[in-house]
């Protein structure tokens, strides 16, 4: 092979090689590019969720909804309700949120534990999202906003028209 | 080569006696060496996932399981994936480069004979890790060959193996890819123009580009789950904030091209083949160039198509749709031009050629059902059922593998001078030909039915057809064995080939003797 067509098949090479780094570098910078692209033309952004709409929601009613709390050892701790009542249509997804204050200069562990009245009505209270699953953790006079995620079964019976729910706070290691 | 006064044309002398053995084949730097080398590579690695193929096949004969348990099935079908396109037919068609693009463009040998031999001896090592792999703890990826986080983020220490073994074969990949480029560039024959390149070269050229452009996003893609897996980053992992969505954007925008690079070199092999049993020049030359570029190029565009399902928002969709359905012009371009050029020719149905008719007819059937999948709401009914399994199959083995079929019995004489059986030629061609129809056709249907691929175990209703594709299945991988046959006897000896054995082949390839020397047009050939 002569000098010349070395030297050609040298250049030739290093371009490909050049274009094949490059290649690489692209499919790193896709990453931030798909999200530039989504950006710019709004693709994937906000009307990616138009077609998901509840279809579940009974608008024909509205039942009230009580929201109670039991502070069982007022001097310790306060568990908070959202004020006032609420009156979803079964099938809504309702969001609202309940307050736990620690009032000492102890930390507190405990769980809360839901109730209803009617007693019939827990059976189509959908709760998503409650404090009530999980064990709470405060530190010395720390405030703690809990939501709670529910949906009224639109399955609800038609003769109730006011659900209470209540929450009681017990902390771990007290009777 | 420097020509000062009489020292003139001792060239092939220099290159001294061939060492034997062993070290001849792994020091090689001849490129027909070389493709023999990854002939032979991908005939045992065919075998292999062949097996794994029979093996899948047994299992799926009836409901429940009897061979292999899930586990086993599920690495079965992604190493037998992986293992028929990287191992299988991407060095078949560098094996097929390797040999006939120096003896098609008249040149003295690949541009970097070296870096050649380097590329070749990648391969073994990769498949060494790849297949090594089965064997440690947990066994090898089963996860599927596309590797989709998140499975392939929490699976064992085979993923990182198979991380790498893909690594090599990439960078294998690229170095042949640039070999062949430089080559077809810089060392053609003088007189050559790019418009009167064979037909199999600028396939090649223009699918060399595509490995150029996508081999590196690959490896960049899966370094990203080397890292995600190993050094604590998130690239895909939802859990730290990323997207496992992003992984199949980046995978199937190298995998889509990768489609184009399995079937581009082997519509230059149909190119070649059917233009000589008809005993007419290829039909639309030009527009069979044009037609692999627009291919090539479009298939930058189409990647979503492969990820319909994924909650892409109907822009999207609809853009990839079309996009997709586009490359069906130049694809009809192609098979117009193929049965064109049989038209009115004085045609002979030596093996080489049915085995390319075959690949227009079924290669057809392919890309109609690929049309089909690239509806966005057919899609999202067959996404991942067995037709998918049936149109890329009908692609990949009635398409390039039918190709490579019609290539090696096309070539063999002239790499080994002897001609081929054409008695165990029809036989392997015949058996094949019906066996592949009943072994993939019947899938369709299955898939049309709702079976979901990549399950060992199927609801009753299926069972008929199954049973009807594993018979396929079995008949098909045991017809191979003729080809094998077929080469052994080729190789041993057989009726001299003469420098062509066909009468209506044209090319530089025959102007030489069969086989032809060790070095090759050591002075350029002269085109008139």
């Amino acid at each position: 092979m002569n000098a010349d067509l070395g030297q050609a098949n040298a250049i030739v090479m290093r371009r490909l090689l050049l274009l094949a780094a490059a290649m690489f570098g692209f499919g790193f910078a896709l990453v931030p590019l798909y999200s530039i692209f989504c950006d710019i033309t709004g693709l994937n952004r906000d009307e990616a969720q138009v077609l998901a709409r509840n279809t579940q929601v009974d608008r024909s009613r509205s039942v009230q909804v009580q929201m109670l709390s039991n502070s069982e050892n007022g001097d310790r701790w306060r568990l908070l309700a959202p004020t006032g009542a609420i009156a979803p249509h079964p099938g809504e997804l309702v969001e609202i949120e309940y307050e736990l204050d620690n009032l000492s200069d102890r930390p507190l562990v405990g769980r809360a534990v839901p109730s209803y009245a009617p007693a019939r009505a827990a059976a189509y209270f959908k709760k998503i999202e409650c404090f009530c699953f999980r064990e709470q953790r405060l530190a010395p006079h720390e405030k703690l906003r809990m939501p709670v995620l529910f949906v009224l079964d639109n399955r609800l019976p038609a003769d109730i028209g006011v659900v209470t729910l209540s929450y009681t706070f017990y902390a771990k290691g007290e009777s | 080569m420097a020509i000062d006064g009489s020292s003139a044309i001792l060239e092939p002398a220099h290159h001294g006696a061939l060492p034997g053995g062993t070290w001849r084949w792994l020091t090689t730097t001849n490129h027909k060496d070389i493709g023999t080398l990854y002939l032979c590579f991908a005939a045992v690695m065919f075998l292999t996932g062949g097996l794994m193929a029979m093996t899948i096949r047994a299992e799926l004969f009836q409901p429940g399981l009897q061979f292999v348990q899930p586990e086993l099935f599920n690495q079965l079908t992604t190493l037998h994936g992986l293992i028929m396109i990287f191992g299988v037919i991407m060095p078949t068609f560098t094996g097929f480069a390797n040999w006939q693009i120096p003896l098609m463009i008249g040149a003295p040998d690949m541009a970097f004979p070296r870096m050649n031999n380097w590329s070749f001896w990648l391969l073994p090592v990769a498949a060494a890790l790849l297949i090594g792999s089965m064997f440690l703890p947990g066994g090898a990826v089963a996860g599927g060959w596309t590797l989709y986080p998140p499975l392939s983020i929490q699976g064992g220490i085979s993923y990182d193996m198979t991380i790498f073994a893909l690594h090599i074969m990439g960078a294998s990949s690229i170095m042949g890819a640039i070999n062949i480029i430089t080559t077809i560039l810089n060392m053609r024959a003088p007189g050559m123009t790019p418009m009167r390149m064979p037909m199999f070269v600028w396939t090649w050229l223009i699918t060399a580009f595509l490995l150029i452009a996508v081999m590196p996003v690959l490896a960049g893609t899966i370094t990203m789950l080397l890292t995600d897996r190993n050094f604590g980053t998130h690239f895909f992992s939802a859990a730290g904030g990323g997207d496992p969505v992003m992984f199949q954007h980046l995978f199937w925008f190298f995998g889509h091209p990768e489609v184009y690079i399995l079937i581009l070199p082997a519509f230059g092999i149909v190119s070649t083949v059917i233009p000589t049993f008809a005993r007419k020049p290829l039909f639309g030359y030009r527009s069979m160039v044009y037609a692999t570029a627009s291919i090539a190029i479009l298939s930058f565009i189409v990647w979503g198509h492969h990820m319909f399902t994924v909650g892409m928002p109907v822009a999207a969709q609809l853009f990839f749709m079309y996009a997709t359905m586009l490359i069906a012009v130049p694809t009809g371009v192609k098979v117009f031009n193929w049965v064109a050029t049989m038209w009115r020719g004085s045609l002979t149905f030596e093996t080489a050629m049915l085995f390319a008719v075959a690949f227009v007819c079924l290669f057809t059937i392919g890309g109609f059902s690929g049309l089909v999948l690239a509806m966005v709401p057919v899609d999202t009914q067959l996404q991942d059922t067995y037709y998918v399994v049936a149109h890329f199959h009908y692609v990949l083995v009635t398409g390039a593998l039918f190709a490579i079929y019609a290539g090696l019995y096309y070539w063999l004489p002239k790499w080994t001078g002897h001609r081929v059986d054409e008695n165990w030629g029809r036989w392997h061609f015949w058996l094949s030909a019906v066996s592949v129809n009943v072994l993939f056709f019947p899938m369709h249907f299955l898939g049309l039915a709702g079976m979901p691929r990549r399950i060992p175990d199927y609801a009753l209703q299926f069972a008929d057809f199954n049973r009807i594709a594993s018979i396929g299945g079995f008949v098909f991988g045991a017809s191979q064995i003729l080809l094998l046959i077929v080469i052994v006897k080729c190789v041993r000896g057989g009726e001299p080939a003469g420098n062509c054995p066909y009468e209506g082949a044209v090319g530089l390839e025959w102007t030489l003797s069969s086989p032809p020397p060790y070095h090759s047009f050591a002075t350029p050939p002269e085109l008139e």
